[in-house]
């Protein structure tokens, strides 16, 4: 999409290192800049579990949040890379297309729901539906995730480091999940499948991408994805469903 | 009469209940063990726009010239909120429908006969084809609870969204586009495997409520920048309340659709048993936003059934601001045509009666993703016929509109109707022909 050039000087330009302070400025106001740059440093103050921050961004940009955001932060994400300082309320980073958002503390539900591309790495603990339906997103959770996790996933990865709810995969498709803790149970068509080499390789490399490569053992995790035996609708599985 | 006459023989008597159509389904469904999908809408008689009449002018209304004096029929969406509302020449619109359901001519030449007429098109399921942009001056985009081949840059390039809540012909139901549709360009759209069967989610996955929608429209809107219009669909199920908390939530525009609304694919019990007629839906819809003074700020689209001119003003007199169509918008590309007939045979029906769009075998090339069916299909004569439709559709809302002494169509209002039955009456809360009486208002 064509971007609205900002001239050089223009009261409205985003400059590196700008600090924005949402106690003072209006989420839409703050976006409308981060909407309108192409690169640079930001740090955004006071969130207060404001809505829809950096919703829309798609830019190199370097956004940093100090404080807990509310729902939908960093929705549809492009390229840009944000870090939450605190907790992140439900749906964040939904639909993210490529980039990177870091959150240190805990998401709500549906973290990373449809995300096509990018990294999403949760500190703490992920909330019900953490990357339902993902399309491509890889999502790396150091804590538990909740119920219904990955259901309907079609296509990226989910990672956890802690354990996972009921009806982990439900109706999952082409997603892979990694987990090394416990899983309370698997949703219809979700079945624990072999690690073999490529998937030890590629769970490395997402680890290594969420800083904690060195740290934690790919062995100690099983993977899960689809029996791939509901993908067309038959009598037969009729109490599958 | 003598003792020796035969007794009289009586003729086969088909019973009211087991009527044959509900025979052959019971051996169906015996035969099968699975129930019955298919595409169009509701196929049951139903209280419709049939059943009302427009008094036209007398002694006390004046009407106008209908060849000589203006009749507007132009209407803007999205005047609320949006920064850059989209204003329509004609009242009516093209309801969503998504390719993958839709061959790429089917929806390339929705694109064309809608912009022809000035109006808008819609996406689905599956996100926005580069055909249907390209031919689509006026594009409304669909934010589905699946959110397959859902993108920002499509938000952005949308002159509108819809969420969609649900439809008229499956309040509280999701979708099915089987396999034999799921073609490679389909597949690799929606991010999922060839030839599989896909299931569109009845539920958003990162909402749930009418609070959390207000927080999604924030930021839906927040991606474009406050630009475009957001309007909230719902199937005719609760239309009152639906419509309130849609407004509530910052709609601005909703969209209605009675269970009259076609679907690509939807169980037969589904269709023909849940929601309501669109003419029970509008006036509680219609008095929901009088009283949040909202009636004209938030714009009502009705869709549902509506096949003429006819069903556009009636729909326009009970309140709406602007209709949407969709199987009729497919019948006018050539959906059903006759000239079709023999296949139509082949594959065990007629013309007129072609329901399994889920199949992907449509002679016509509309409803599936065969390359050589979908050859059949040129969308430049499917574009104008369908343009051609939207024209008729046009003129005789304004024939009627002028015999009812308006000047624009949106003057056309419910003292302008009568209804044919008891139960109309009581539904579009306009009285019944020759009387003062509208059941259930009191009067």
């Amino acid at each position: 999409m064509a971007r609205k050039p900002v001239a050089p000087g223009h009261a409205d330009e985003p400059t590196r290192n700008t600090t924005f302070d949402l106690a003072h400025m209006s989420v839409r106001d703050v976006n409308r800049l981060l909407h309108e740059a192409e690169h640079g440093d930001f740090v955004i103050k006071n969130p207060r579990g404001l809505h829809a921050i950096v919703a829309g961004l798609d830019g190199e940009l370097n956004v940093s949040i100090d404080g807990h955001v509310g729902y939908y932060c960093a929705g549809m994400n492009k390229r840009a890379s944000v870090t939450i300082g605190g907790n992140a309320g439900t749906g964040l980073a939904e639909n993210m297309m490529s980039g990177r958002v870091h959150v240190k503390g805990d998401a709500s539900q549906s973290a990373g729901a449809t995300g096509c591309g990018g990294l999403l790495i949760i500190d703490g603990n992920a909330s019900a539906r953490c990357g339902i339906s993902i399309r491509g997103l890889n999502i790396v959770v150091k804590g538990s995730v909740g119920h219904m996790s990955a259901f309907m996933a079609q296509a990226g990865t989910l990672v956890v480091l802690g354990d996972a709810g009921d009806a982990l995969g439900d109706s999952i498709y082409e997603a892979r999940l990694y987990l090394r803790g416990k899983v309370k149970s698997l949703g219809a068509d979700c079945v624990m499948k072999q690690m073999h080499d490529e998937h030890k390789v590629s769970l490395r490399q997402l680890l290594d991408a969420s800083g904690i490569g060195g740290t934690v053992d790919v062995s100690e995790f099983r993977r899960y994805g689809s029996a791939r035996k509901l993908y067309n609708f038959h009598i037969s599985n009729l109490g599958s469903y | 009469m003598s003792s020796d006459d035969p007794w009289p023989r009586m003729p086969p008597r088909e019973s009211a209940i087991y009527d044959r159509y509900t025979i052959a389904e019971i051996h169906r469904a015996a035969a099968t063990g699975i129930y019955d999908i298919r595409g169009f809408g509701a196929k049951r008689r139903l209280p419709h726009f049939d059943d009302l009449l427009f008094l036209g002018a007398s002694i006390s209304r004046y009407p106008l010239e209908g060849y000589r004096e203006k009749c507007g029929t132009d209407v803007t969406l999205g005047t609320r909120n949006a920064k850059k509302p989209i204003t329509l020449k004609i009242p009516i619109t093209i309801a969503g429908m998504s390719f993958g359901s839709l061959s790429a001519p089917a929806k390339e030449a929705l694109g064309r006969g809608a912009s022809a007429m000035g109006t808008s098109t819609t996406t689905g399921d599956g996100g926005m084809t580069a055909e249907e942009r390209e031919h689509s001056s006026l594009l409304v985009y669909q934010v589905l609870p699946s959110r397959y081949g859902m993108e920002p840059d499509q938000l952005r390039k949308a002159d509108a969204i819809e969420v969609v809540v649900g439809q008229g012909a499956k309040p509280g139901g999701g979708g099915m586009l089987l396999g034999q549709k799921i073609s490679d360009r389909v597949a690799e759209m929606r991010t999922l495997p060839k030839g599989i069967d896909q299931r569109s989610a009845c539920r958003h996955p990162d909402w749930t409520g009418p609070d959390d929608l207000a927080i999604k429209i924030q930021e839906l809107r927040e991606i474009t920048d406050w630009e475009k219009p957001v309007y909230v669909k719902v199937g005719a199920a609760r239309p009152y309340y639906d419509t309130a908390l849609a407004v509530k939530a910052g709609a601005d525009v909703v969209v209605l659709d009675g269970m009259q609304g076609g679907t690509a694919a939807t169980q037969e019990v589904f269709i023909e048993h849940c929601g309501i007629p669109t003419l029970a839906a509008i006036r509680p819809a219609v008095e929901a936003l009088q009283e949040l003074d909202m009636h004209r700020k938030v714009q009502l689209i009705v869709s549902g059934g509506i096949r003429s001119g006819a069903d556009v003003a009636k729909a326009l007199a009970l309140g709406a601001d602007a209709v949407s169509i969709g199987t009729a918008a497919l019948i006018a590309l050539g959906d059903n045509h006759p000239r079709w007939q023999e296949e139509y045979r082949k594959l065990g029906t007629t013309a007129g009666c072609y329901d399994d769009w889920h199949e992907g075998r449509d002679p016509a090339g509309i409803t599936t993703q065969d390359p050589e069916l979908t050859r059949r299909l040129d969308p430049v004569l499917a574009g104008k016929r369908l343009a051609n439709f939207l024209a008729v559709l046009t003129l005789e809302c304004q024939t009627l509109a002028r015999a009812n002494g308006k000047s624009h169509v949106h003057n056309l209002e419910p003292e302008d109707l009568v209804a044919l039955t008891v139960e109309a009456a009581a539904m579009a809360a306009v009285p019944l022909a020759g009387t003062d009486w509208i059941p259930g208002r009191g009067c």
